[in-house]
Order: C-alpha cells, then structure tokens, then sequence
C-alpha cells in the first residue's frame, strides 16, 4: 500500500558528517558491492568497461566550492543517498504499490516485482535517490541495507549499513533517529543536524552534520590572501640574528 | 524534464479525445449539434480511439506493461492511480452515450443522463492527468493551479477544433462554434503566459545551498560524482537551450492560440462555406501541431530540483 504510516515504530537512518567526509568514494563502492548481490540485486551496469558507462548506484558523491562573500572557499564532499523520508512523495506517488515504506523501521522500499516502471517515484525524488534499471525495467533505490542491519549471518558489529561499515574516517553513522537517547540522535543534537531541502517538506530521516567553523587564525581572509598564490613566509616578527640574516639575504638577494 | 514521446503523444491524444467527449454532449444537449448518426460515428469514435492510443502510448515507456493493471490499485493516495481508474470508468458512460447516439440516434430520456456523466468522467480523467504533475514538488514549475488549468483548457480548445472541423466537413456552419472557440482561446493564452512567467519565478526562489544542508551559501558544483550522465541525468537533467525555448514559445503562441483564433473566431464570419470548411482543417491541423509543441516545451523546460546538485543553473 502506498499509503503512508502514521507513525513508524523505528526511524532509522543516517547521518554524515560533511565536516570528516573526504570523499573518497569508499562507501559509493561498497554500496555497490554489497547491494549488487543484495535485496535489490543485480545493479546493472551499462557499457561497464567503455565510453558512455552508466548504471545504478544508491550512493553518490559530489565535490563541492563552498565560499564566503570574503573570498574564503573549502571543498564538501558531499555523499547523496536515499533520506527514507517521513513523507516520502515517492512512496505516496506510486500507482501499483510498489513503493512502500516499512510501520516496522521507516526504510522506504520497492517491491520489484509489483514496479512497472513507470520512473514517478524517481520525479517525485527532489533527490535523485531513485535510479532506473534499464534491464530490468524497474526502478532501484537504498534499502539502508535491509538485508545487513537484521543479518543474523553476520556479526553483530557487522551490522550496519555497507556505506557506515567501510567508511575510512568515519563520516557515516546508524542508527535510530526517532529515538532521542541514541547516539545518533544526541550526535545530530550536538552538531545541529541539518535536513536537506526542507522547504520541500518530505520530512528527511537523514541528517547532514554541517563543516565545523574554520579556526579564525587560519583564515585566508585573516592574512589578506589575493588571487595569486604568494610564499607564505613572513619575516616581519624576527628578531636578533635572524632579522640580521634575513636583511642580508635579502640586499644580496 | 526529459520529453518522453510516448508521455507527450498520451497527454495531447487523450487531451483531444476527453476534450470531444466533454463537447459533443454539451452541443447536443443545448441543440447546438444534431443527433446524426455518421456525426456520432465521426466525433465519438475518434474520440474513443484517441484516448485508447493516448492509453496504450502511455504505456510503451513502461519498464513492465504486462503489470499496467497494477496501476489501478493505488487510487488512495496517487494520481496516476487515480488516471488509471478515471480512464476506464470513462469508458463506460462514453459507449452508453455513443451507443445512444450511433445506434438508437437519440439521447433524449435517460440516455441524456449518460451525456451528463460522459461530461462528467472525460472532465475528471483530464483533471487527474494534470494531477500528476501538479502535485510533484520537486518539479517547481508544474507545481501551480496553473499547470491543471492549461490541460484542461487546452483539452477543450483542441478538443473544439476537432468537433468544428468535423461539423464544418458535414455542412454545418462553424459559427455557431465561435463563442466557446473565442473564450477557449483567450483563456488558454492567459493561462499559458502565466505559466511561464511563474515558471521563472518559481524556479528563482530556490536556495541551492539548502539542498547540501548549507542554506544560504554560495555553493559551486566542482566535480559530478560520475564521468558520464547516469540516469538521474538523462531523466531529470534534460537542458534546452532558452533561445529555442523562446522561439518554441513564439511557435506555440502562433499555432496552439493564433490558428484558433484565426480559422475558428474570425474566419466563419468573413469566408463562405465550403472553403471555410478546408481552412478550418487546416487550423485544426496547425492547433494539434501547437499542442504538441506545448506539451513538449512543458516536460523540456520544466527543471527538476535534483539538477541543482549538478550545479545546473
């Protein structure tokens, strides 16, 4: 039924920390891995070893220029995944129930075998977190690795989403985030958690922690950078024999 | 938006088809056409036969359209469920009517009672179609009254240049056509301009920033996370140039809203029958043209909001 719940028991989620993520596509390629051979298998690929390579990934990581009106910019890493959100247009969208979100957890999924694919859900995504299987003629998304995080097979530090499991730096946290005493929920307390195109109002179990401010000594607009990248030694503060030794390079120089 | 051919030739077929079958019981319940046999023949068989093609054709871009009648389950909560459903109830007052009208040549009694729920179904089957892209947020521009408002007027302005066409071709003259003609054209042409000077608007208001959890700052895409388009790409990423766009607006205007105006308003008062009767099906064919166009420049222009993380302007 494509009827939302009311209520799900469990929200469970993610939550990525732009400020520790350096994109280095770990999870993307994990992600693959794993759910290639997983509840929503196989993740076709078109054209794998040539020009024109495409197919479907759950995950995807963007780089990013952040910059401030003074000048200053830092790169994000930016991972783009499914947000199983609350009021998930995909699921509410979709005429043949395919496209179901669980009472039990919140995970948002699709039944491909009910899919026609008629591709709705993936414009309802604000998104992009729905991708098209041109093989199989249905329509593919993250199931928050449904089929690792309930894994009896595995062990129990083992189950957690492929994505949260292999990232190097740690970037990637699970857990339930409709509860307010776990770790994840305190996390995204603690770091002002923040929701991805609210104005939306698909209501995003996922939350992204925002880059730390930049410690003000190293600011780039503290030392008046320019455009030109100069040599950042400074002599002005030397004393004594090296104030010596600087002035004498320098009219030698 | 990617302009899917199945998706334009379904919206504008079924357009024209629901729109006859709003018009035709109108005329013959106000007298304004007669119940003739061969004009029932000609009007709602077409008719019936442009949806049925807009029904099929919706269905060719499907990845399983073995599983379409799945499509009919989900009416609580989607639109295109709810299509699907209006689609085939329709079905049912439009034969009852049709066979009235073909068969018995009458639809006086309880037969005109199928007219008003033919009217009824086909209004109701348009305005879910429009449903379906209005209610998708993501996509800004489609998200406006003024998205159900172009269907279904443009509906009923193709759907008349069919029906005066087909009458002229009997004999009858297109003057008695040209008051809803006049109020169809004018209305589409203010309900088009207000589409697209929204669809600037709308799409001006939204903070790229926001969609990578940092509303407000000055976000530029530096590197795409894939070499090549994937499918969100080709899907919702579909660019056109704003100089064609242009021009293909200036192309609708001319053909959706001035051959209208022209072969329906104008012309049946100042050219004589017959030769009236040919141009108005040449209007008619350049009004289908302009459709089509419409309905092409609506999914092509419409941005997704999911290409902000593309950094598609």
């Amino acid at each position: 039924m494509t009827s939302l719940p009311n209520q799900t028991k469990r929200k469970l989620g993610l939550v990525i920390d732009l400020d520790t993520c350096v994109g280095c596509q770990a999870c993307v390629t994990n992600c693959k891995e794993w759910n290639t051979g997983g509840h929503m298998a196989p993740l076709t690929d078109t054209n794998p070893y040539q020009a024109e390579v495409d197919g479907v990934w759950f995950n995807r990581v963007h780089t990013y220029e952040v910059s401030t009106l003074e000048g200053e910019s830092r790169t994000l890493n930016f991972p783009r995944s499914c947000l199983h959100c609350e009021d998930a247009a995909c699921v509410t969208v979709c005429p043949t129930g395919a496209s179901y979100k669980r009472t039990s957890d919140g995970i948002v999924l699709v039944d491909e075998d009910k899919c026609i694919g008629c591709k709705l859900c993936s414009w309802a995504c604000p998104y992009g977190a729905r991708e098209y299987d041109v093989f199989e003629g249905v329509m593919k998304k993250c199931t928050l690795c449904v089929d690792r995080i309930y894994n009896k097979n595995l062990d129990k530090e083992d189950r957690v989403p492929a994505c949260v499991l292999t990232c190097p730096t740690g970037a990637r946290h699970f857990g339930d985030l409709g509860d307010p005493r776990s770790s994840i929920s305190k996390l995204v307390s603690a770091r002002s958690g923040q929701d991805l195109m609210p104005e939306m109002g698909y209501v995003p179990t996922n939350k992204y922690l925002p880059q730390r401010e930049k410690t003000a000594s190293l600011s780039l607009a503290t030392h008046h950078a320019t455009a030109r990248l100069q040599p950042l030694e400074d002599t002005a503060g030397a004393t004594g024999l090296l104030k010596w030794v600087d002035n004498a390079l320098e009219k030698s120089g | 938006m990617h302009p899917a051919i199945s998706v334009i030739l379904f919206t504008t077929a079924s357009g024209v088809g629901y729109g006859i079958l709003v018009l035709v019981p109108v005329f013959a319940i106000y007298g304004v056409l007669p119940v003739e046999r061969w004009l029932g023949v000609t009007l709602l068989i077409p008719a019936l036969g442009l949806i049925t093609l807009g029904l099929l054709s919706s269905t060719f871009h499907l990845g399983h359209p073995e599983r379409a009648w799945r499509a009919l389950s989900q009416w609580k909560s989607s639109w295109l469920s709810r299509e699907g459903v209006a689609a085939i109830v329709a079905y049912v007052p439009a034969l009852v009517f049709a066979y009235a009208w073909i068969v018995l040549e009458t639809i006086d009694g309880p037969w005109v009672w199928a007219g008003f729920l033919t009217i009824t179904a086909a209004l109701t089957t348009m305005l879910t179609t429009a449903m379906v892209y209005r209610s998708l947020k993501p996509i800004p521009a489609w998200a406006t009254d003024w998205t159900v408002a172009g269907y279904l007027t443009l509906g009923l302005l193709t759907g008349l240049a069919i029906v005066t066409a087909v009458a002229a071709a009997f004999g009858f003259h297109p003057a008695r056509f040209q008051t809803p003609a006049l109020v169809l054209t004018l209305a589409a042409a203010v309900i088009k301009n207000a589409y697209w000077k929204r669809q600037t608007e709308a799409w001006s208001s939204i903070d790229g920033g926001s969609a990578v959890g940092a509303p407000g700052a000055n976000v530029r895409s530096v590197e795409w996370p894939h070499t090549e388009a994937n499918y969100v790409l080709k899907e919702m990423g579909y660019r056109i140039a704003r100089k064609h766009a242009e021009k293909l607006r200036s192309l609708t205007r001319i053909l959706l809203l001035g051959a209208p105006l022209v072969c329906l308003v104008i012309l049946p008062s100042i050219i004589p029958m017959p030769y009236l009767a040919v141009l108005i099906g040449v209007g008619t064919l350049l009004t289908l043209a302009g459709v089509v166009i419409e309905r092409w420049l609506f999914f092509a222009e419409a941005r997704h909001v999911v290409t902000l993380y593309y950094g598609l302007e």
